[in-house]
C-alpha cells in the first residue's frame, strides 16, 4: 500500500516506471525542467544586476577612442588605468582639477566622526530607553520612530539656519553633525531593539550584584551587543558615504564629500565628456561601501534591513 | 537617617509629596542624564524644525525666512505651477511602477531562492550589491549605459541592429523608466532579501501539512505563505513607499529632472527652490507636502508594528 | 521574634491593571517560602518587588527589620537566582561569582575566599575557568546559586530556578537546594508553579491567584486542609473530586449530593460547627484517598461504581466513574487488575475530605 502511495506521488519521471517495484531513495535528477527554469530565471536576473558593473570596470580601462568604437559590451583591448589615475588626481570637478582624492579625505573625515559619534549616543540612549524606563520614554521613543521617517527635506532649512548660527555652515563640522543627528533616531531604535532582545534577567541579576547605569552598560551589555556594533557601523559607513544631499548643502564648495564630486566631474558640462574616467571615478565612490558589503557578508543584510527606514 | 527613611516609607502613600518628587527627579537618574543630549537634539530638531518648517510655509519668506503670514498662499502657488504637477504626476506614476515591481520581483527572486538551489550565497551577493552604492553612483552607471551615441543604443546599431531604440534618457515620455530600471536595480535585491527572510521564518510544519494535503506549491505560496507574510509585506511596502517619495539623488544623477522638466520629482523641487530660486516658503510648503505623503504611510503602519509591542516589564 | 521579610499591605498597579492587592506577607528567619500559582498570578512580581527590581505601587517591604521600600536591590541584602540562569554570557564562572563583590570593591582575597567557599559548596570548582556557554543547564543553574551565595546574603530569591531544566535534572537540583538551605539555613523565598517543588521544599507555601495570597500554610495543611475550592483543585494531581449538594448540619450531619446520594460527614472536622439547616456545599475527596474493594467496605461511606476508563500509569492506576451523577477519579494499587466497563466497590472516609461552602467557596 505504501509502495503504490509512493509511485503515485513520485511525479512523472518515477511513474513511467511504475512496474518496477520502488525501492531505496527515490530518483532525484539533476536537470528537472523545474530545476531548469529556475537556474535559467536567476541566471537572467544576474545578468542584470551584474551588466552595469560590467560595463563600468571595462568601460574605465578602455582608451577614449576604443569607447567612442561604440561597443560597450566589448572588453578593453589595451587595458590601460589612465583613467583611473586621472580620475583620482585631475580630473576636473566645476572649480578645481584635482580629481576625486580631495572628495575621499573630505568623506572620510565625515564618516568617521559622525560614525563614532552616533553610534555610541545612540547605544547609551537605546539601553536607557529599554532597561532604565522612565516617564516620558515611550513618548521619546514614539518620536524618535517617527523621526527616522521624516523626509530630510523638511528639516533642512532650518538646520541650515542653526548651523549657520553655530558659524559652521559651509564647513565639515555642520555635515558631521547634521549626519551624528539624523544617525541617531535609527540607531537608537537599533540598539533599543537589540538590547530589548537580550534576556531581562541578565540586567536583573547586574542590578542585583549592585552594578548602576554605566556600569551594567560598559561591562554587561557592550560586552554582548559587538553584532549590534557591526550592523550600526555598516548602516553608519555607508548611509553617510553614499550621501549627497548632506554634503551639497552643508559642506560648502571646498568640502564637497566624494560623491558631490563625482556628480560634478560626470555631470559639469566641460569639453568633452571622458566616459572612462567617470567610470573610474564612479567605481571609486562606489569602492568603499563595496568592500565594507564584501567582508561583513550577512551582517550587511542586517544592517541595511534597519538603516532603509532612514529618511 | 535610615530611620528617617523608614519614617518616610510608612507614610508613603502613592500621593505624598517626597514621593512625588523622588519619582521625578531621583528615579533612574543616570539615564536620564545620558538620555537628555539626545532628547534635546530630538525635539528641536525632529519636532522643532518640522514645526518650523511647516509654520514658515504660510509666509512669504523669500531670500530670508522673516516674512508676512499668507494662508495657505504657498500651497494655492504650489499646485498652480506646472513644475510641481509634472513632479507629482512623475513621482506617482515612478511610484505606482516601482512599488508594484519591486515587490512582485522581490517575491518571486525570493521564492526562486527559497527552492534549495546551489550557490545562494552568490546569487544573494550578486543581487544585493546596487544596494550598497549611492544613488549618485547608481545613477551615473546607468546615464553611461543609457547613452544614446555610445551606450547601449550604439553598440547595439554598431553591431548591424540599425534599428535599435534605447533612447529613454533623451525621450520626455520614456524617462521615468529609465529612472524606473536604475532604481529597480539598485532596490530590487533588499526587497528579495526582506522576502526571503520571511519565508525562511515560516514554520517548516506548514510546508508539511501542505504537502500531506496534497496542496500544489505555487497554490501553498499563494494562498498560505503569502498571507502568513502579511508582516514581512507590509513592513516592504513602507520601507520601498517611504523610499519612493524621497527619491531626489538617483534623478540628479541619471537625468537631472530633464530632458526639459520630463523627469522632475518634488524632493527635487524643494532643493531648488530653498537654494537655488530663492524662495524659501515654496520650498517649505513643497517639503510639507512630502512630509504629509509619508506620514499617511507611515502613521498605520507604525500603529500596527509599534502600538502593542513596545511595552515591555 | 524579628521576621526576616515583612511585607506590609502591598500593592502593585500596572497602569490600571492590580497586579498585587494589599498583601501582608511575614517569613521567619530560616523560613523556606515556596510561592506557588499559575503563570500570572503575581508570584513573580511579588519576588520582584522583594528583590527591588519593581517598584511598588503601596506598601512596605521590611527586610531584617529594616524599611526596603525604596533601598535599591544590592543594599537590601538580598541574592537572586533566575530562571534562565542571568549569566554573563561575557565572563568566565568565576568573574560571574565575583561580579558583584568587585562591583562592590571588596578586598581581593576576600572576594577570593567567597568564591572558592561557594565553589566547594556547589561543587563547581572544575568549572571556574569556564565561560557560560560551555557548561550544561544543571551546571549553570549551580553558578547562579553560586552568584547568590558569594553575596552572603540573608535572603535567598529564587524565580523558577528550575523550569528550565528536564525532568532528571530538575528533581536532582531539587535535593541539591534542599541541602543547601538545611546547610546555610538562610532565608528562601522560591517561586514556582510546580507543586511537587512546592510541597518538598516549602516549610510554608503561599498559593496566590489574581494577586492575592489564597492560602498561607504548611504543605501537609495545604495538602489536606485547603481553605477553598480554588487551593483545593490547584494542589494534587489528578485533582481532588468534587461532589455538588447540600450539607445538612445537626447530631448526625450529611451530605446529600445532587441526586440525593448521601454521604455522612460525622467523621468531618468542621472548622465552624454547622448549624441544624441545610447549606449549598462541595464535598472534595483526592483520588488517592479513595478505598477499592475489600478495603472500601471498612470505610464510613462506600458504593458500587461502573468504571468508565482505566489509565495504568504504573505504579498506579487511575480510574474514572460516576459517582451520584458527577465524575469521580480513583487512584487504585496496580496490583488491583480494573477493566472498562466493570463494577466496583468504591469508599472513602469524608473525614480525609474537604468540604467547601458553595456560596464563598471557603471551606467549612
Amino acid at each position: 500500500m505504501s509502495q503504490t502511495a509512493t509511485i503515485s506521488s513520485a511525479g512523472p519521471t518515477a511513474s513511467q516506471d511504475a512496474r518496477v517495484e520502488a525501492r531505496g531513495p527515490r530518483p532525484t535528477p539533476f536537470f528537472t525542467p523545474r530545476k531548469i527554469v529556475i537556474y535559467s530565471i536567476l541566471f537572467f536576473a544576474c545578468l542584470y544586476f551584474l551588466f552595469p558593473l560590467y560595463v563600468m570596470i571595462t568601460t574605465s580601462f578602455k582608451t577614449m577612442p576604443e569607447i567612442r568604437w561604440g561597443n560597450i559590451f566589448a572588453p578593453p583591448i589595451e587595458p590601460t588605468g589612465e583613467a583611473w589615475i586621472k580620475a583620482w588626481t585631475s580630473a576636473c570637478t566645476g572649480l578645481t582639477c584635482q580629481g576625486l582624492s580631495p572628495g575621499f579625505w573630505n568623506s572620510v573625515k565625515i564618516t568617521v566622526p559622525s560614525t563614532l559619534v552616533s553610534i555610541f549616543i545612540a547605544a547609551v540612549n537605546g539601553y536607557a530607553l529599554i532597561n532604565w524606563r522612565f516617564k516620558g520614554s515611550e513618548i521619546f521613543f514614539t518620536i524618535l520612530i517617527f523621526g527616522s521617517f521624516i523626509p530630510y527635506q523638511v528639516m533642512l532649512y532650518p538646520l541650515v539656519m542653526i548651523t549657520r548660527e553655530l558659524g559652521i555652515f559651509g564647513s565639515l563640522w555642520a555635515v558631521i553633525l547634521v549626519h551624528t543627528i539624523f544617525g541617531m533616531p535609527i540607531l537608537t531604535l537599533l540598539f533599543r531593539n537589540y538590547f530589548a532582545s537580550l534576556p531581562v534577567e541578565l540586567f536583573k541579576a547586574a542590578r542585583v550584584d549592585g552594578a548602576g547605569f554605566w556600569r551594567i552598560f560598559f561591562e554587561i551589555m557592550l560586552p554582548m551587543s559587538l553584532p549590534i556594533f557591526v550592523v550600526a557601523m555598516i548602516l553608519q559607513i555607508t548611509g553617510i558615504w553614499n550621501d549627497f544631499l548632506f554634503g551639497v548643502v552643508f559642506a560648502g564648495t571646498q568640502n564637497y564629500p566624494m560623491t558631490v564630486q563625482l556628480n560634478n566631474i560626470v555631470n559639469s558640462v566641460q569639453g568633452s565628456p571622458e566616459y572612462n574616467v567617470n567610470m573610474a571615478a564612479t567605481i571609486l565612490t562606489g569602492l568603499v561601501p563595496l568592500i565594507v558589503y564584501f567582508v561583513s557578508g550577512r551582517l550587511f543584510v542586517r544592517g541595511i534591513a534597519a538603516g532603509a527606514v532612514k529618511g | 537617617m535610615a530611620d528617617m527613611t523608614v519614617e518616610q516609607a510608612r507614610k508613603g502613600g502613592a500621593g505624598s509629596l517626597t514621593r512625588f518628587l523622588r519619582n521625578i527627579f531621583l528615579r533612574n537618574l543616570s539615564a536620564k542624564i545620558a538620555a537628555a543630549p539626545m532628547m534635546a537634539t530630538v525635539l528641536v530638531v525632529f519636532v522643532g524644525c518640522t514645526i518650523w518648517t511647516i509654520w514658515y510655509s504660510f509666509t512669504n519668506s523669500r531670500l530670508l525666512p522673516s516674512g508676512d503670514f499668507v494662508g495657505f498662499e504657498q500651497y494655492q502657488r504650489l499646485f498652480a505651477t506646472r513644475r510641481w504637477n509634472v513632479s507629482v504626476t512623475n513621482l506617482v506614476t515612478y511610484g505606482a511602477f516601482s512599488l508594484v515591481f519591486t515587490m512582485v520581483f522581490g517575491f518571486l527572486l525570493a521564492v526562486l531562492m527559497d527552492q534549495k538551489i546551489r550557490f545562494e550565497n552568490a546569487f544573494r551577493t550578486i543581487m544585493l550589491y546596487p544596494f550598497a552604492l549611492s544613488f549618485i553612483v547608481t545613477g551615473l552607471v546607468w546615464q553611461w549605459i543609457m547613452n544614446p551615441s555610445l551606450g547601449l543604443q550604439g553598440t547595439m546599431r554598431n553591431l548591424g541592429w540599425t534599428g535599435f531604440t534605447f533612447d529613454w534618457l533623451t525621450n520626455p515620455r520614456m524617462v521615468l523608466y529609465a529612472l524606473l530600471i536604475a532604481g529597480l536595480w539598485q532596490g530590487v535585491g533588499f526587497v528579495m532579501i526582506l522576502m526571503l527572510a520571511g519565508l525562511r521564518g515560516i514554520d517548516g510544519e506548514i510546508w508539511k501539512a501542505a504537502r500531506v494535503d496534497g496542496i500544489p506549491t505555487w497554490r501553498t505560496y499563494l494562498s498560505i505563505v503569502l498571507p502568513m507574510m502579511r508582516g514581512v509585506l507590509v513592513t516592504a511596502v513602507v520601507l520601498v513607499g517611504s523610499g519612493i517619495v524621497r527619491l531626489y539623488d538617483l534623478v540628479v544623477a541619471l537625468t537631472d529632472g530633464g530632458p526639459g522638466i520630463a523627469s522632475e520629482v518634488p524632493a527635487k523641487y524643494v532643493y531648488n527652490y530653498m537654494f537655488g530660486a530663492g524662495n524659501i516658503a515654496q520650498g517649505l510648503a513643497a517639503s510639507t507636502m512630502m512630509l504629509l505623503t509619508v506620514m499617511i504611510i507611515i502613521i498605520p503602519w507604525a500603529y500596527l508594528e509599534f502600538g502593542g509591542k513596545g511595552n515591555r516589564k | 521574634m524579628q521576621h526576616s521579610v515583612s511585607i506590609r499591605d502591598l500593592s502593585l498597579n500596572f497602569g490600571h491593571v492590580k497586579v498585587l492587592e494589599h498583601l501582608n506577607l511575614d517569613i521567619a528567619e530560616g523560613e523556606f517560602i515556596v510561592l506557588l500559582g499559575p503563570s500570572g498570578c503575581g508570584k513573580s512580581t511579588l519576588l520582584n518587588c522583594i528583590a527591588g527590581l519593581l517598584d511598588v505601587s503601596d506598601g512596605q517591604i521590611f527586610i531584617n527589620g529594616k524599611n526596603v521600600t525604596w533601598e535599591e536591590p544590592k543594599d537590601r541584602g538580598i541574592g537572586m537566582v533566575f530562571q534562565s540562569y542571568a549569566l554573563y554570557p561575557q565572563m568566565t564562572v568565576e568573574r560571574n561569582l565575583s561580579f558583584g563583590l568587585r562591583v562592590a570593591r571588596m578586598q581581593k582575597d576576600e572576594v577570593e575566599r567567597r568564591v572558592k567557599r561557594a565553589s566547594e559548596i556547589l561543587q563547581i570548582e572544575p568549572l571556574l575557568k569556564r565561560k557560560p556557554v560551555e557548561l550544561s543547564g544543571g551546571q549553570r543553574q549551580r553558578v547562579a546559586i553560586g552568584r547568590a551565595l558569594v553575596r552572603d546574603v540573608d535572603v535567598f530569591l529564587f524565580d523558577e530556578p528550575l523550569s528550565n531544566l528536564d525532568a532528571k535534572l530538575r528533581s536532582d537540583l531539587r535535593v541539591e537546594i534542599k541541602r543547601l538551605h538545611q546547610r546555610l539555613k538562610n532565608t528562601m523565598i522560591y517561586v514556582t508553579h510546580d507543586q511537587i517543588e512546592a510541597l518538598t521544599l516549602a516549610d510554608r507555601i503561599a498559593i496566590m491567584k489574581n494577586g492575592v495570597i489564597q492560602q498561607l500554610a504548611d504543605p501537609h495543611t495545604i495538602y489536606n486542609k485547603p481553605t477553598n475550592l480554588y487551593v483545593a483543585g490547584f494542589i494534587g494531581s489528578p485533582s481532588m473530586n468534587f461532589l455538588e449538594g447540600e450539607l445538612q448540619g445537626g447530631t448526625e450531619p450529611v451530605f446529600r449530593a445532587n441526586d440525593g446520594t448521601v454521604i455522612p460527614v460525622k467523621t468531618y472536622a468542621f472548622e465552624t460547627a454547622p448549624n441544624g439547616g441545610a447549606v449549598k456545599g462541595v464535598l472534595g475527596v483526592r483520588p488517592e484517598h479513595i478505598a477499592v474493594g475489600e478495603a472500601a467496605k471498612a470505610m464510613p461511606f462506600a458504593t458500587e461504581v461502573e468504571v468508565e476508563i482505566v489509565e495504568p500509569m504504573g505504579s498506579d492506576t487511575l480510574a474514572y466513574t460516576k459517582l451520584a451523577g458527577q465524575t469521580l477519579t480513583f487512584r487504585a494499587d496496580s496490583e488491583i487488575n480494573l477493566r472498562d466497563g466493570q463494577t466496583v466497590l468504591v469508599g472513602f472516609d469524608p473525614g480525609r475530605g474537604s468540604i467547601f461552602d458553595t456560596a464563598t467557596s471557603n471551606r467549612i
